[in-house]
């Protein structure tokens, strides 16, 4: 079995092409930023960004870059910080052109794509106004019911790039991600899954009882890059936790375009930035 | 003296034991929520056999499947009672996540809609909370329905608004009826000036008591034990309602 490549960070900003569907996790959920600023420094254009199942500071540093041409998300939001500044001016605005949606119809969207079949149905959504403003989603009778029963039909949704963090990747290309097992959903149902780890370990991780059910097999990850407290300002499980100063800091900061392109310089194009990866 | 947040925190556990088709066992709550997560562990404090899970709970967090877990939980009725709010909540206990104007969003953009649309349905009984009791808030009808109050028959629908609990009272919600009534007064406020901070229609209770406040146990209990149990999750809203942390 080939491994993936293990590469420079920039070199797997660069398996990201312009134009691409590219998946992303929350800012609890193991959010790879370090690839996200690179991407930023490669001057990635008109991504389809969608939030597995939310949104939060990685997307929105996309959104104020001028990366982002569509957005799919159950919701958008800097958590404890408030408002996500760069988006908030981009709905303003009407830039940007937003798929609203809700977390479990993501999921679901992405589980239909890890098992091959072209939808799933879905509970709850009969009635409102999200349901009514998506089209790719239909309604039917359930075949199995006695009586009337609508439901949901969700599409199968496969995005073109699956963007993760991990903790860690062993030499054969397994990436540990711990409970956080929806990532391994994301891996699943993308065609590419390009994954930033902490630290790269010896040995294999699906040979170790204890580590395995947190794995995301090499099968699924196409390449991987170390990037060093790779998620910050955002926090890894137990590893380190969210730099709420700095993200509170960014909030504030970014309300403003010029606040913005400073954070950018600072913290994106910097040469310390560059440095610390 | 009790505070707001400690008032509504009580006036939440209150609703939470009142009795009700479908009893409590298991409750979900999310990050926006602390004053729901303060009001289920009162009730637990209290007597009530309640499991709590706190979504965004870092080191012990509940589920090993990650947040799609909630969902999945959810759709199979094994959460009992959830929390939501909204932008906009109208008579009819519609709830608006996403924004106002229109086309909605265009007035003031928020978040969106998280799980709402699913979980109004799913979970058999949801207290809406807004602090915010304002005629901007309460409004007629909502600019967009993330989730609608109440479905046609043949809808699958596990239940609905259990009550809704703002900052000056606590309504109760007739899903036959699609219609709030005025059950408690919050301290200072009357009839009349709930009315007027209302605006949507809704009934009044005929005996008309003042919501019940915490205890000096439940006070004791909030600013003991159940702070030290939340801290870690909502470190902000713990300094802020409970001061400075002890040494």
């Amino acid at each position: 079995m080939i491994p993936p490549p293990l590469l420079e960070l920039d070199a797997l900003a660069a398996r990201v092409p312009d134009g691409a569907t590219v998946a992303l996790p929350p800012d609890n959920s193991l959010c790879p930023v370090s690839l996200v600023r690179a991407l930023i420094r490669r001057g990635v254009r008109d991504l389809h960004v969608i939030g597995v199942p939310v949104s939060g500071f990685a997307t929105d540093l996309l959104i104020g870059a001028g990366a982002v041409s569509r957005l799919t998300t159950a919701a958008v939001t800097l958590g404890e910080a408030g408002f996500a500044p760069r988006f908030t001016v981009a709905m303003k605005s009407g830039a940007l052109p937003i798929t609203d949606a809700t977390c479990p119809a993501v999921h679901t969207a992405l589980q239909a794509a890890e098992k091959g079949v072209p939808f799933m149905p879905l509970r709850g959504i009969l009635g409102s106004d999200l349901l009514a403003s998506r089209p790719d989603w239909r309604v039917i009778d359930n075949p199995f019911s006695e009586e009337k029963d609508p439901i949901v039909l969700v599409p199968a949704l496969s995005p073109d790039v699956a963007l993760i963090h991990a903790v860690a990747a062993d030499r054969a290309g397994n990436v540990w991600v711990g409970r956080r097992r929806e990532l391994a959903t994301i891996a699943h149902a993308a065609k590419t899954t390009l994954v930033t780890v902490e630290r790269i370990v010896d040995g294999d991780l699906t040979e170790d009882e204890r580590m395995a059910p947190g794995v995301i097999g090499a099968l699924y990850v196409s390449a991987v890059a170390v990037a060093e407290r790779g998620a910050w300002p955002l926090g890894v499980l137990d590893l380190y936790g969210a730099d709420q100063k700095a993200l509170d800091a960014y909030a504030r900061e970014a309300k403003t375009e010029e606040g913005f392109r400073a954070w950018l310089s600072a913290h994106v194009y910097g040469p310390a930035a560059r440095a610390a990866e | 003296m009790a505070t707001q947040e400690e008032r509504l925190i009580a006036a939440i556990a209150d609703l939470i034991a009142a009795p009700h088709p479908h009893p409590v066992r298991h409750a979900a709550v999310g990050a926006a929520s602390p004053i729901p997560a303060h009001a289920v562990m009162l009730a637990r404090h209290r007597g009530a056999e309640i499991r709590l899970s706190l979504l965004q709970r870092r080191v012990g967090n509940p589920f090993t499947e990650g947040t799609r877990e909630l969902f999945d939980l959810a759709g199979q009725g094994r959460i009992d009672l959830f929390f939501l709010g909204g932008v906009q909540i109208d008579g009819a206990a519609n709830i608006n996540l996403l924004g106002t104007g229109d086309p909605p969003g265009s007035a003031a953009r928020l978040p969106g809609n998280f799980g709402a649309p699913f979980m109004y349905f799913t979970v058999p009984r949801t207290i809406l909370f807004r602090e915010e009791h304002s005629p901007r808030v309460l409004v007629p009808k909502v600019d967009y329905v993330s989730a609608p109050g109440v479905s046609p028959r043949g809808t699958f629908r596990r239940g609905h608004a259990q009550a809704l609990v703002t900052g000056r009272c606590v309504f109760t919600f007739d899903p036959e009826a699609a219609r709030f009534t005025l059950a408690s007064l919050h301290p200072g406020e009357t009839r009349q000036s709930v009315r007027e901070a209302t605006g949507f229609e809704y009934d009044e209770a005929a005996e008309l008591g003042e919501t019940r406040g915490p205890s000096a146990e439940d006070l004791a209990a909030l600013r003991g034990p159940i702070r030290a149990a939340l801290e870690d999750t909502y470190p902000n809203f713990c300094a802020r309602v409970f001061g400075a942390k002890a040494a």
